[in-house]
This record gives C-alpha cells, structure tokens and sequence, in this order.
C-alpha cells in the first residue's frame, strides 16, 4: 500500500489506498476550504456584532421613565391680572412655572413618607425633566381655564433617573456627576416604590421634536421622521419618473453613438461618485445658486434625487432588458408603433422590476447621511415643518443625520438615543427591503 | 402668485385641453373614429402636451435666470462704499437677500403694508428689531445701502414674478388655442405626441450629465475662488493642516497632504481587512458552499451592504473605537484615543466586505466552466483549480472591484468623521487619531459658512480632489471589468 | 439488454481495462443512463454513439468522476478500472483523474503559456522535482500531442492564442502529461474544422498505442473511422456494444441499424 516509490507514484498503486502526495495535497485543499469558511464566518461575525452593540445600546430608548405628580397651579402666579388673557399669561415664563414643580415634587414626598438624608430643594426640583416647566406652561396656555386648580400630570423624569434604571447611572458614579446625585436615586426608588414614577414605552420618542443637550430624556424622532418622509417623498416624485423616463430611453430608443455612450459612462460613473460630493453640488447649486432655504427637506430630497437617479437607471435598465424581444416584435407586427410598444408591453412587464430598484434605490437614499450635514440639515431643529408643499421648505431634520447630530452630544443619554434611531431607520429599511424582496418574489418572471 | 398654484392651474388648463383636444377630434370625423388618422386620445394628448410643457418649460427658465439677473442688477447698485474693508459684495448681497425675506415675511404677517415697506427709512425704524420679530435675525444693524437695495430687490422680484406668471400663462393658452387649431382628422396626431415624448425622454437622459457637469462646474469655480485667495502649491504640496479660527487671518495653514495621508492609510487598512476576507468569502459561497448554505450566508453578508454608513459610523463610535483602545492602544501604550486610523479602517472594511464579495463573485462566476473542467479533469484538486486556473483568470476582474473598493473607501464620509478623529497629522501609529480629506470637507462646511474666506472655499478645493481621485479609479476599474467581462462574452 | 456476451467473445486477446456493471445515473429527478454494462478494453479507441441527449457523455464523465462535480447528479452500480471499483469510498477523485485524463468538447486551455498549460498537470501531481524534467515531459507531451513541431519557438505565448484546432491538441497534450492510462474524450472535434478534425482523428489512432482511449462523438463517419470499438447509446440506453466494423455493416439491434441509416436521431 505505501510501498509506491516516490519516482513513479501512482503507477505501481492502487486507487483504493491514497498516497503521500495525494495526502498533502488533500490536505492543501481543506485548508484553503477552511480559510473560506473562516471568511463566510467572519463576515456573518462582524454582521451579528455590529447588530447586537445597536441593539444593546438602543433598544433601552424604548423605555422611558415618567412621574406623575398633581401640580397645584395658583393663579396669584400664573395670571396675576386674573382676566385668562393670553397675550398677559404668557409673560410668566418658564421660570415661573418650575417653582409649582418643585412644590408639587416636595408634596408628593411628604405624601409618601419618603425621607431621605442630604435631599435639597434642588434636587427635588431637579428630579424632573427640565423640559417640564415648558410642558406645564404649554398645557396651561391652551387651557386657560385651569388656572387655580390642581391638576395631575405625568412629566418625563430626568435622564439622569432613566439612566439610573437603564443601568447607565449608579449610585458611584452619581457621586462625581453634578447633574445627579445619590440622594436623588433613593428618592427614585422610594418613588418607584410609591408608584409615583413609573417605568413605561417611551412615546415621546417618536413624537417630538428634538430638545437641546441638557435634556435627552425629552428628544424624540417625530421632526427626523417628518423631514425623511418629506425627502422620501421628493426622491419618488422626481427620481422615478426622471429614472424611468431615461432609461426607456437609452435602452429601447437610443442609437448608438457618441453622445449615448457620454450618458451611458456618466450614469456609471455618478453611481461610484463618492455622496459627500453631492452634499457640495447641494450647497453650491441648490442654496447658494438658487436661493433655497438650507435645512430643507426639498433641497435634502433634490440632492438624494440626484444620488438615486443612477440606481434606478440601473435597474430600470436590467428589467427593461429581460423583456424579451418577442414581445416587442410581437407588438410592432400587429402595427403598433415603437414608442406604443414600449408603453403598452415591454414598460408593463418591466414594472415590478423598475418598482424593485426603486424600492432599493429609495432605501439607500433614506440611509444616507453624508451630503445631508452639508446642507444645513444638521441643524437643531424642534419645530416640526408645516403641511406640505409649503412644509418642504421648511427646516427639518432627517432620521439619519438627527444620529449623527446626538452622537456629537456630550450626555452620554443621547447615545441610547442615537441607538434607538438607529433601530428605527433599520426598521424602516428592513420594511423597504421586505417589501423590494416580496414584489420581486411575486412578479418575477422567467423567460 | 406661489409657483405652486401656476403649476397647477397650468395642468388643469392641460386637462381642458386633453377634453377639447378628443372632443375637437370626433367632431372632425363627424363621429365615426375610423376616419381620423389617429385615436382620438392622441389627439387630447397632443393638446395637452402643448399646453403644459412650453408653460413648465418657461417657469423652470424663469425661476433658473430670475436670481442671477436680479443679483446684477442690484448688485450694481451696490456703492463700493457700502462695502466694508471685511466684507464683500456677495456678502453684502445675502444681507439684501436676507432682508428683503424679512419684509415679505412682515407683509405676510399683516404687520406692513406693501406700501408701508416702500417707505422705511433707517433713521425712522429700527428694521433689525422689526424683521427680528418675524424670525429673520441679522447679524448687524441695517446699513441704508442694503434697505434701500432689499426695496428695490422686492420691487423687482415682485415684478418679475408677475411677469413670470404672465408669461407662463401666455405660454398654456397659446400652446392650447394652437394645439387646437392644429387639430383635424388628417392631423398626425400620434407622430406629433411620439415625438415630443420621445425628447422629453431625451431631456430626462441627459440630466445625468447635467448632474456631472454642475458637480464639475460648481466646484471648479469655488476653487478658483480658493486659488486666487490662498497658493495652489501650498495647499497641494503642504505638510500642515491648521486653519485658524479668527475668519480672515490669512494665517491659516491649509496643506492637503495630512489628509491625504489620512485617507490613504484608513484605506489601505479597510483594503486589507475586506480583500481578503471578500475574496475567500466569495470563493467559498460559489465553489464550495452547498446551494442551503449558500441561500441562507450569502444574503445575510449582503445585508452589511444595505446598512447605511451611519449605523457603521456609531458602531466605530461606541463599539470598535472603546474596544480597540482598551484591549490593544492602551496596554500597548500606543495612544489613547478611541478615534483612530484603526477604528475607521476595520469598521470601513467590514462594510466594504459585501461590496468586495459580491462583485468578486459575479467575476469568478464569469470564469466558463470549461476551464475548470479541465483542471479538474486534470486531477486537480478544488483548491489547485481555484488558486492556479480561476483565480489567475480573474485577476483583471479581481483588480477591478479591488479598485472600487478603493474609491469608496476614499470618498466614504461618515465612518471617518465619526471613527477616524479629527487631528491632521503626518503618523505611522494606526491606534493615533487622524483625519481624512472628506472629515475636512464636512467640518468646513457645516455651521456656519462664509463663502469670502480660504478656510470655507477649500473645502471645495478638497471636494475636487477628492472627486478626481475618485472618478480616476472609477474610469479605470469600470474600464478593466468592461474589459475582462468582453473576454468570456 | 445484455450485450457482454457478444463484446466478451471478441475481446478474448485485450484485457480489460473498464468494467461498468448496472450503471445508474440520475440527475435530480432525471434517470439519466439506465443500468449499463460495458466492458472497454485496454489499448483500443472505443467510440460512444448515439444521438444527442442519449446519455453517451453523462456515461463518459462517470468514469473519471467528473459527474462529483455536479451536485444533483447521482451514480448507483459499478465502474472497475483494473478491478477496482472507482466509485469506492477510499478512492480519491484527483488521483483517479489523474489516471484517467478526459479532454472536452470545447478546446479550453488555460490563460497561460503553452508550456504551463502542458506543465500544469505534473506540477500539482509532482510529477516532476527539477525543470529539467518538466521540460522534458512538456516536449514529450507537446510531441504525443502532435503539435511540438508547431510551438517549440513559442513555449511562453499564450495557449489561448493558437488555433481552434491546435489548442484541441494543445488539451490533448495536456492531458497525456499527467501519464494517464485512459484518455477520456468528449466530442473533441465537434468545435474543429475538417482539416483540425483530421489532425486529431490521426493523433488519436497514434494514441492508441499507450492509452485506452474513450471517445464520444456524434458523426458515425468518425466512429467508424478512429475506433476498434462502438457502443451505441439510446435514451440511456446501452443498446449495442461491439467491434466498429460489426456495429456498422451488421448492427444486431434494429434501434442501432435505424440511427446509422439515418432513421432517427
């Protein structure tokens, strides 16, 4: 069996026994077969790594941690004319609201027997949210009425609270920070205890607007989703129809000369253009040259428009391509002409495949963050945009670009915050693809 | 009138038009659809057609040209006294533009009068307080060079808009009452309607090369701007990066090369991460994976390509950056930041991964078969036929996308501003902090801008670059897969 | 059918080389070859003919375990190659193949020199230790493959670079480097032109002298022309397995006698 000589290996042996030669070789081939494993691997690692870290720090955003206090509103305070009106209540600023706060805060305290060594005043005022004050004003200035009662209110509790029980914050490291201290999270937890805060979905988070680095706990999406909508919604209207439109062209129409071949090199080489590159053609052509207003979702949708065009050309191309020409020349026999054999028969068959592009092309567009920061959507923006269409021109925020600006932030809440979005823009991009996978499912055909 | 309701009305003189277009046909049939040349749809199409596209046509021309022109014209009347020794006249310009804003918003408001605006003087109001309460806050006081230029500019906005709308109008119902008249049986209306499809179709096909060329334009003429304001050798051949903060204090050092070397070194680490494992990936999914394994891995890798470059920016950021620094930088004492030319590259090829499989894929799958029939036919092993037979015929392919990868990592933006730091420096310690030319690019143009000073404008001397880098290696690598694809065609 | 009676009384001189017994093949669903016998002797060209789509090349890549490569493909029964069963467990695919070369329809050299094309089979064999001796095996091969004459001052040009017909040589050569004992072919001259298909059909009655040749072809003129022996192959079927001359002047199966009067296929 092993008696071959080196010289003349296979020639005296039997195929049933494997020489040395063989042997290595074979071996040869599982390592390489390993090397590829290990790749696959790898990449499948770095996927679930990278998935597992945003869920880990972001799926906390979901929860959020309330109080709800009765808040005793005099009118001595708020309406010191007495006669509700608005234009006189709203001189009572903020600042005159946060002591009724405070007050209500102590009143619950004492209400639920808590005692707690070291507590001042302004911990107990600071345990809510500094969005509150603001929230109570709103609230009173809508309802005027309610001045001179007490009323009950649930406010966000101060991030450095939701921390607290998201694990962020302890008593430790509570001691060095100057936005919380110790005594606050007893008072928390004697709190949580009395079932005066509570644990619950955070709502806000979609809802609001974003708020400014002293109080994470009341910055929400609502804003970034609005505006990415917005710009979603100026993709389509022109991307699509701009992409479709071409590509007929250069695909069913076009004869084959210089200037096709300038467009075709074009539309393959935009599609490598870096996007940064096109947040400069934004900002020198949209808002320096022609005058729009930065920030604004109709020049973020302009710009991705731009970036999108080549990958609907693309696949706009690719599907118009795998209709047969039986079906075209089937058409022109019957005397159609060319451009109604287009429209009526290769653009139909083409349309879950145009639709599916489009779907990946609008996807790629709601991720992208780059060429936004440059035109001004970076911005800190509170105020939703108005209605469209006028609300494109308002400014707005998009989902990517509010991650981007809450991981400049120093309070390290806002990198759960910036997480959460995060899952939320992947949610929104599964949904797309979801969609993309099913319709290309649903309609593919084979020829 | 708001652009908005033109573009509306115009469409619904479109739909008169397609009604009057159909039923202009018929009647020149007398009814019966046989004699007309064409169907009667192609005829209301036709009218339709006429009305609204030289109208949309005259509005987008309008509204491309209005600014420019407006801008000359009071731009002129701009005294040169009126500009300060630190300022310019195109920043004097977006004062009057900014101004002129305000009052329209006063007027919307209800708080003045069109009339009232007219006679504003600087001496009698305080026009920074008045515009301050309907949100346009200005940097200074008023000068009365720019009141009186942000009257005129409404002025003359006003009027052009009028005429704007006038024409527009002008435009439908003329294309409408011609469209008609055009309109009998013997009228080809089919051919007319396919015509014009046809070069709006054209139209939308060259906006691709409008788009190049505004990209190319724009930012040539800003870094000229640049160049006249700040040496071109300087900037290209500089080892220093250091503009100064004060605006214009011409002590700003702007030298590309740190970046460059910034950008160069995060790459070649992205490359070296993704290459290898891409390559070995795509190899062992389409040679040796069994058709289970290969369903189930190949899209989730793919998955990593459809992450938008933020997710992999706040990964660097609260993931690789903390870990890398306190697992190797730190005990190996070579730095202490969580930014890093390391944390960039690995996150940057982790996303380049699918980007480089997938490509080497389609490449290796491109490879006949033949070829390995007859390695293996040879008694070759997989691994002998893949190394010395499919992978030596791929290489130009393989080059190709090696390439690509290349010029994404170079223009990718969000990983590096979030995971590579914002120090240039000239270093060889992957674990230091450095920045890359697209950083720049970002922290030159966020915030506020002033397009006067060579610390803004070199952003777009960066973006130019940075653009022709990329489209080098683009032009070449399209060039060698076009290339190698023909081979096996 | 059982045709070995008849193919063993003539073979009594050869030896045998290849021995198949109740070959199954399946393709998925497909039952591609059903239940062949054949036995192929040493030294001699045999031909496999049949018409398209009968089976003849899927029965062809059994016997050098080219069919592993695909996935759904399935064989059941046995192939002995001197007795032994090549579709045995402890066999190895690469050393068999490297005992029984197969050269293909389409002439596919490697985007190499002419030289490593012929070199590529020794080199991961280990045929040889020294250039000296990979030199000399690629001129012996080059010469077996009748086209030394036409390359020897062009070793390092590309093999892709020749004509259709001296690149189908050029594969011949390659494959006869690795010193095989049988030579598998696959129509080899179905892509060539007549005169390429004349130097190959005189190549390959050379060959006969060291190798047990198998060729499959779909022109009954070149069966009749380079082989000793012809199996005719129908729906899978092993029709008829016998001397060339018998198959063709006095063909026992009427299928047989149809397909060479041109009656089907």
């Amino acid at each position: 069996m092993s008696d071959a000589t080196p010289q003349a290996p296979r020639k005296s042996s039997s195929l049933l026994s494997v020489d040395t030669q063989t042997q290595k070789r074979n071996s040869a081939e599982n390592r390489f077969k390993n090397y590829g494993l290990i790749a696959v691997m790898a990449g499948l690692l770095a996927l679930v790594i990278l998935l597992t870290s945003i869920l880990n720090n972001g799926l906390s955003s979901f929860q959020q941690s309330f109080v709800t206090i009765e808040v005793e509103l005099p009118e001595a305070k708020l309406d010191k004319s007495g006669t509700r009106d608005l234009t006189v209540m709203s001189k009572v600023t903020t600042f005159g609201y946060a002591p009724l706060l405070t007050a209500a805060m102590q009143a619950v305290i004492e209400e639920n027997g808590v005692e707690i060594e070291g507590l001042t005043k302004k911990e107990i005022g600071g345990f809510v949210s500094k969005d509150s004050a603001a929230q109570l004003r709103d609230f009173v200035l809508a309802n005027p009425e309610v001045v001179g009662t007490t009323q009950s209110f649930t406010f966000l509790a101060n991030g450095r609270i939701d921390g607290y029980y998201k694990g962020r914050v302890t008593a430790a490291s509570a001691e060095l920070d100057k936005n919380v201290s110790p005594a606050q999270l007893q008072l928390a937890d004697a709190l949580l205890d009395a079932g005066v805060l509570t644990n619950g979905f955070n709502t806000g988070f979609f809802t609001k607007g974003d708020a400014s680095g002293q109080r994470p706990e009341a910055a929400g999406l609502g804003v970034a989703i609005l505006g990415s909508l917005y710009m979603m919604i100026v993709v389509l209207c022109l991307a699509l129809p701009i992409g479709v439109a071409a590509s007929i062209y250069l695909e069913e129409f076009a004869a084959k000369n210089r200037f096709t071949d300038l467009i075709e090199v074009n539309i393959a080489n935009l599609a490598a253009v870096p996007s940064i590159v096109f947040g400069i053609l934004g900002l020198a052509i949209f808002i320096n040259f022609a005058g729009l207003p930065q920030s604004a979702p109709i020049v973020g949708g302009l710009v991705l428009t731009l970036m999108t065009l080549p990958t609907i050309i693309i696949a706009t191309r690719a599907s118009l391509k795998s209709v047969p020409p039986s079906i075209r020349q089937a058409a022109l026999g019957i005397g159609a002409s060319k451009m109604q054999s287009v429209f009526h028969h290769v653009l139909p068959l083409a349309a879950p495949g145009i639709l599916t592009g489009t779907i990946i092309g609008l996807a790629q567009a709601l991720g992208e963050t780059a060429p936004l920061l440059l035109i001004g959507m970076v911005a800190f923006v509170k105020e939703f945009p108005g209605a469209p269409p006028e609300g494109f021109f308002d400014p707005a925020s998009a989902l990517p670009v509010q991650v981007f600006n809450w991981t400049q932030r120093s309070d390290p809440a806002f990198v759960e915050r910036a997480s959460g979005a995060i899952i939320v823009l992947l949610v929104f991009l599964i949904l797309m693809n979801a969609i993309a996978v099913l319709l290309r499912r649903r309609f593919e055909r084979r020829w | 009138m708001p652009v908005i309701w033109i573009l509306l009305i115009v469409l619904a003189l479109a739909a008169v038009g397609y009604v009057l277009g159909r039923r202009r046909a018929y009647a020149s049939a007398e009814g019966e659809i046989r004699k007309l040349h064409s169907l009667p749809a192609y005829y209301g199409y036709n009218a339709a057609m006429l009305t609204a596209v030289p109208a949309f046509f005259v509005i987008a021309i309008w509204l491309i040209a209005q600014p420019i022109l407006i801008d000359a014209r009071i731009g002129a009347l701009i005294p040169d006294s009126a500009i300060s020794e630190s300022s310019t006249r195109g920043l004097v310009m977006s004062d009057v533009r900014r101004v002129a804003e305000g009052l329209d918003k006063l007027v919307a408001a209800g708080s003045l009068t069109d009339e009232e605006t007219h006679n504003l003087h600087i001496e009698t109001t305080d026009i920074r307080e008045l515009l301050g309460s309907v949100g346009t806050a200005l940097g200074s006081d008023v000068a009365p060079e720019v009141l009186s230029a942000a009257q005129d500019y409404r002025v003359l906005s006003g009027a052009a808009s009028l005429g704007m709308t006038i024409l527009a109008f002008v435009a439908a119902i003329g294309g409408l009452y011609y469209s008609l008249k055009q309109t009998n049986k013997d009228f080809r209306a089919r051919n007319t309607v396919e015509s014009m499809v046809l070069s709006l179709l054209v139209v939308a096909s060259t906006i691709a090369i409008l788009t190049t060329a505004g990209i190319v334009l724009s930012m040539l003429f800003e870094t000229r701007n640049f160049f006249s304001q700040y040496n071109w050798a300087d900037f290209y051949f500089g080892t220093t990066w250091s503009p100064s903060f004060s605006g214009r204090g011409g002590s700003s050092q702007l030298g590309l090369l740190p970046l460059l070397w910034g950008t160069l070194y995060i790459s070649v680490i992205a490359l070296l991460v993704a290459v290898p494992i891409g390559l070995y990936a795509a190899i062992y999914l389409s040679e040796y994976a069994g058709p289970k394994m290969r369903s189930a891995a190949k899209p989730l890798i793919e998955i990593l390509a459809g992450i938008p470059t933020i997710v992999y920016g706040l990964f660097a950021l609260i993931t690789v950056g903390p870990m890398l620094r306190d697992y190797f930088a730190q005990p190996l004492g070579l730095g202490e930041s969580a930014s890093s030319v390391m944390t960039a590259g690995i996150v940057m090829g982790v996303m380049l991964i699918p980007f480089v499989s997938s490509l080497s894929d389609d490449i290796i799958n491109a490879v006949p078969q033949s070829l390995r029939d007859g390695s293996l036919g040879l008694g070759a092993t997989k691994s002998e036929t893949i190394r010395q037979v499919v992978v030596p015929a791929a290489l130009p392919g393989i080059v190709g996308a090696v390439l690509l990868a290349a010029s994404r990592a170079i223009g990718e933006t969000m990983i590096v501003v979030m995971g590579a730091g914002a120090a240039a420096r000239l270093d060889l310690n992957p674990f230091e902090a450095m920045t890359t030319v697209t950083v720049k690019i970002v922290s030159q143009l966020t915030g506020d801008t002033d397009f006067s000073s060579p610390e803004t404008l070199v952003a777009f001397a960066l973006g130019l670059t940075l653009f022709v880098i990329t489209l080098g290696l683009n032009i070449v690598a399209l060039a060698i897969v076009r290339k190698y694809r023909e081979q096996y065609e | 059918m059982n045709n070995m009676l008849m193919s063993e009384k003539k073979l009594e001189t050869t030896q045998t080389k290849i021995s198949a017994k109740d070959v199954n093949v399946y393709y998925g669903d497909t039952h591609a070859i059903k239940d062949v016998n054949v036995e192929i002797p040493e030294k001699t060209v045999t031909a496999f003919i049949g018409p398209s789509g009968c089976g003849k090349s899927t029965f062809l890549r059994c016997i050098n375990r080219m069919n592993d490569t695909i996935d759904v493909c399935r064989v059941t029964g046995d192939i002995l190659l001197d007795a032994e069963d090549i579709y045995d467990k402890r066999v190895d695919p690469v050393q068999l193949r490297a005992k029984v070369g197969m050269v293909f329809q389409k002439p596919n050299p490697f985007p190499k020199s002419i030289y490593d094309n012929v070199a590529y089979g020794p080199r991961i064999h280990g045929l040889a230790k020294t250039k000296a001796e990979i030199d000399e095996i690629v001129e012996k091969s080059l010469r077996r493959g009748a086209i030394w004459d036409e390359v020897k001052d062009r070793l390092h040009a590309p093999g892709t670079g020749l004509s259709g017909g001296q690149q189908q040589r050029l594969c011949i050569a390659r494959a006869v480097a690795t010193e095989p004992e049988v030579l598998l072919m696959d129509e080899p001259c179905s892509a060539l032109d007549p005169i390429a298909t004349a130097q190959v059909e005189e190549l390959i009655d050379d060959l006969r002298s060291r190798y047990s040749v198998v060729i499959v072809t779909h022109s009954m003129q070149q069966a009749a022309r380079v082989s000793q022996k012809t199996a005719f192959f129908h729906l899978g079927n092993l029709v008829e397995f016998g001397d060339t001359s018998d198959i063709f002047t006095n063909p026992s199966d009427s299928r047989t006698e149809s397909y060479i009067t041109g009656r089907i296929g």
